[in-house]
């Protein structure tokens, strides 16, 4: 591989844009195609339908390797609360990338939030900040404050974020329904949102909560549908 | 996964940039339970150092040994190894798997 090719691919992987790198087996050519030029390139379709897939591969009758790279997955938490004290190393050891807002300054503090990017502003000010939501992020909102879980939430469904699923019970979610359909979301975005959030396992503590849901967070990643 | 696809190949390109022999392993096809999937990388200097891997830790030093040959004289290699490779039955995977792994320099 040159070098310039790295570094290219290397760029478009630190700014979270999907690129494929086209290897010829015989080290006769490579190129690297960015997302937005996949439509110009003489395999655009091959290209295009392993980028919706996420998977590297041959192809041109196995002379021709296909490497996808897709921006790695990251989680946004809303809320430095207990759960998120312990979701947020594990989600980090599972290759997540990690950031917590809480615009509540108390909550909020480097002490209880050691090793991880923490913004201590509303969610509308936090999102501007940070790399565009996208496809490649998981929302989880943990505050039962519907003045700062709503607008990001709103935020995560209208940028199709893989995830995203809100605390609270289903008689919380029942009206946090209501307010999101004000806000102008379909059903079918609503519809996306992970209520109660985690995985039914019977979880109790603000650890076994985060543990429930990781592991939700990790199905919806994994399992997905192209 | 304490090692991602990123840091490999964010170090290849900082080990290449220091000067240093580099070259890129990658598993281009698997048949049967092969311990890491296809688009894995292995990163190596001309020192033997390396980052990430192509299989659980059973051929990474056989690929290794291979990958000092394709820093030296440039000419990437396609390497096999499995149950059904003669020669790569000592070094096989013991998950009973096959796996190709593309080696090229990074220049």
């Amino acid at each position: 591989m040159r070098l310039d090719l790295l570094q290219a691919l290397n760029a478009e992987r630190a700014a979270r844009r999907a690129a494929i790198l086209v290897t010829a087996l015989d080290g006769s050519a490579q190129r690297l195609v960015r997302e937005a030029g996949i439509g110009a390139d003489p395999l655009a379709g091959e290209l295009a339908a392993r980028l919706r897939a996420g998977k590297s591969g041959l192809a041109e009758g196995g002379n021709v390797f296909l490497t996808v790279h897709v921006p790695p997955p990251r989680l946004v938490v809303i809320g430095a609360v207990h759960i998120s004290q312990a979701l947020a190393p594990m989600a980090a050891l599972t290759d997540l990338d990690v950031t917590i807002i809480d615009p509540r300054t108390a909550f909020a503090t480097p002490e209880r939030f050691p090793d991880v990017p923490l913004l201590a502003q509303w969610p509308e000010e936090a999102l501007a900040a940070l790399p565009p939501l996208d496809r490649y992020t998981a929302v989880a909102a943990l505050t039962h404050d519907p003045k700062i879980d709503d607008p990001a939430l709103v935020a995560a469904l209208r940028a199709e974020c893989f995830y995203v699923g809100a605390l609270g019970s289903r008689k919380t979610h029942a009206k946090r329904v209501e307010r999101l359909a004000q806000a102008g979301l379909d059903e079918a975005a609503i519809g996306r949102l992970r209520a109660p959030i985690g995985l039914d396992i019977g979880a109790v503590s603000p650890t076994e909560i985060a543990v429930s849901v990781l592991a939700e967070i990790i199905a919806a990643l994994r399992k997905a549908a192209p | 996964m304490l090692t991602t696809d990123t840091d490999i190949l964010t170090a290849a390109q900082g080990w290449r940039e220091a000067g240093r022999g580099v070259a890129l392993a990658t598993v281009i096809e698997t048949w049967g339970s092969a311990p890491r999937p296809v688009g894995s990388h292995l990163a190596i200097d001309q020192e033997g150092n390396f980052l990430g891997s192509v299989s659980g830790g059973c051929v990474e030093g056989a690929v290794i040994t291979e990958a000092m040959e394709v820093i030296e004289d440039g000419r990437p290699r396609v390497l096999e190894f499995g149950v059904a490779d003669e020669t790569a039955w000592r070094v096989g995977l013991s998950c009973g798997g096959r796996i190709r792994v593309l080696v090229e320099r990074v220049a």
